[in-house]
């Protein structure tokens, strides 16, 4: 498919917030979900609503099938090995805390080294950071250049210090930067490290290979690509995940409980203690259904127009700062500032154009001081974005030009 | 499309532009009596004050600070109805008053930027707890 023939008012049409006339450029930060995704979570709750992997009739056998049926389309999604490497978290934050504590605390030790970049969102670096606290590792931040790409020749030379991981987000959400994820990977385990991929804003908006990339883990949230809230996927090679302990633990995570001691389920369940978010999952299962029907090609070929088109048009506005790399090697987030007005009071006035933006430092803090701002005003765009979206956007920055003036 | 913002649009009035751009007050004292900086790290707006208290009355007044036109024209404003008060009579300005002065709709997601001045104010001044957990 084809950007020509993509049909964009058609994908509108599943989405039946856009009839609130809403320009929605928050993507990134959560998506809007389609029919088809609350229809399946509806259809759980009307019908087969029932806990899973425990009782004998058939409604609670026909959820348990739902449910699981999502962990092999998450699998063909990302080209995993098996679903026994894909385990349900709550997103992606859940995912690398449950790396930092069942793998993290297991294997690294005092005087270890942790790569991280600057371009990392909170959650890729406060577990870190709470780990090299406890273990007293230390953690070096690969820089970025004036364009917001990570400099390669300072990573590597961190990897000649042979760090025990290395961990990145494939595309940064505040900047947009898709970094060169499979070199990074590659040199990363010729280093020795064992690498983590925060696939948060990568896995919603292009093809992902998890094996083609080579990466030991990789986490992602539902939310970000259709899916509702509360579910999203870790995935882990089958070695590491097997000789990890468990996270949470309690119920359905065990296969024999006595007092004198506890075996643990196999994977992936060995990593879902508790009742699980069942609709949440049934509906990640159907998002990814959803995107294989558009097509993750088309999909990023119809961001990379808007983000081309929106690049363009913002790149006309007088006193307006872009940040970030070229259209071509970023995904659909554009983050900008404008001369003499906050992003905040932006956002409150593109907001009354019923334009939603997002303002603030993206849980991106370490990279706001980098940049030497506070926060910056941020547009994204996914499969539902519209050109006339981002006019309104224009229309709005330019009336808070006029209201500053 | 969208609806244009008339001049006298309900947020951002003119004065409060006025304040943000022209702000009244603004600078540091040499040798202030009490001297506190409070920020708001989700959005990176930062407001101090300093202040010259002589009989228990607020003599001068400065503030410094960056962010956004609702937590600066909130220090400007409050600063201009500091001056030359007495303690006892600051110390009992409260949100509704700042709020009023501003004289806009503050949705939720702005309070915390028009009371930014407001907890520098008590919490320098006073030493009381966070606002927030009033
Ligand atoms: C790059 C990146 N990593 C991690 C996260 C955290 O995702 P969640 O809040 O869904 O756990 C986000 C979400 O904003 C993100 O953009």
């Amino acid at each position: 498919m084809s950007t020509l023939t993509y049909d964009v008012t058609a994908v509108r049409r599943d989405f039946p917030i856009f009839e609130t006339g809403i320009a929605y450029l928050d993507s990134a930060n959560t998506s809007q979900r389609p029919k088809q995704v609350t229809g399946a979570m509806l259809e759980y709750f009307e019908k087969f609503n029932s806990n899973i992997h425990r009782a004998a009739y058939r409604i609670a056998e026909e959820a348990t099938v739902r449910y699981e049926a999502t962990r092999e389309k998450v699998r063909a999604f990302i080209n995993a090995a098996s679903t026994k490497e894909i385990i349900y978290t709550r997103g992606t934050t859940e995912a690398i805390n449950l790396v930092a504590y069942a793998w993290g605390r297991k294997n690294i030790k005092k005087d270890d080294l942790i790569v991280l970049t600057i371009l990392d969102h909170h959650s890729n670096i406060v577990p870190w950071q709470i780990l090299a606290a406890e273990k007293g590792a230390h953690i070096e931040y690969v820089d970025i250049d004036d364009k917001g790409e990570l400099r390669q020749e300072q990573f590597a030379a961190l990897l000649k210090r042979g760090p025990r991981l290395v961990a990145f987000n494939l595309v940064s959400n505040a900047l947009g930067t898709i970094n060169p994820a499979r070199e990074m990977v590659a040199a990363a385990k010729k280093a020795g490290a064992t690498v983590l991929v925060d696939g948060a804003q990568s896995t919603p908006h292009q093809p992902v290979d998890v094996r083609a990339l080579g990466c030991d883990f990789y986490a992602f949230s539902g939310h970000k690509m259709l899916g509702p809230t509360g579910a999203g996927i870790l995935y882990g090679r089958r070695e590491l995940l097997e000789a990890m302990d468990p996270f949470m633990s309690g119920g359905d995570m065990i296969k024999t409980v006595r007092i004198e001691g506890t075996t643990y389920h196999e994977l992936p369940w060995k990593f879902e203690a508790g009742t699980q978010a069942i609709a949440e999952v049934i509906g990640l299962g159907a998002a990814v259904d959803y995107l294989n029907g558009l097509g993750m090609d088309a999909v990023r070929a119809h961001e990379l127009d808007i983000t081309e088109y929106a690049y363009e048009v913002l790149s006309e506005i007088d006193g307006l700062t872009l940040y970030g790399p070229p259209p071509s090697r970023r995904a659909g987030v554009i983050s900008f500032a404008i001369d003499g007005i906050h992003p905040h009071d932006l956002a409150t006035i593109a907001d009354r154009d019923q334009v939603c933006l997002r303002a603030g430092h993206h849980c991106a803090m370490p990279l706001m001081t980098r940049l030497g701002v506070p926060a910056t005003a941020r547009a994204s765009f996914y499969v539902y974005t519209q050109k006339e979206e981002v006019d309104r956007l224009a229309a709005s920055i330019k009336e808070a030009q006029r209201i500053f003036a | 499309m969208s609806t244009p913002i008339s001049a006298d649009d309900q947020f951002y009035r003119e004065y409060i532009i006025d304040h943000y751009k022209n702000p009244r007050n603004f600078g540091r004292l040499e040798r202030p009596d009490i001297s506190h900086e409070e920020d708001n790290p989700l959005c990176g707006d930062v407001v101090g004050m300093d202040f010259q208290v002589k009989d228990g009355v607020i003599e001068d007044i400065r503030f410094h600070g960056r962010g956004c036109a609702i937590s600066q024209a909130s220090a400007s404003l409050l600063t201009e109805r500091l001056k030359g008060m007495t303690l006892d009579d600051a110390k009992k300005i409260n949100k509704d008053d700042v709020i009023g002065e501003l004289g806009i709709d503050i949705s939720p997601a702005r309070i915390k930027c028009a009371l930014l001045s407001l907890k520098v104010l008590k919490v320098g001044a006073y030493g009381l707890a966070d606002l927030d957990e009033e």
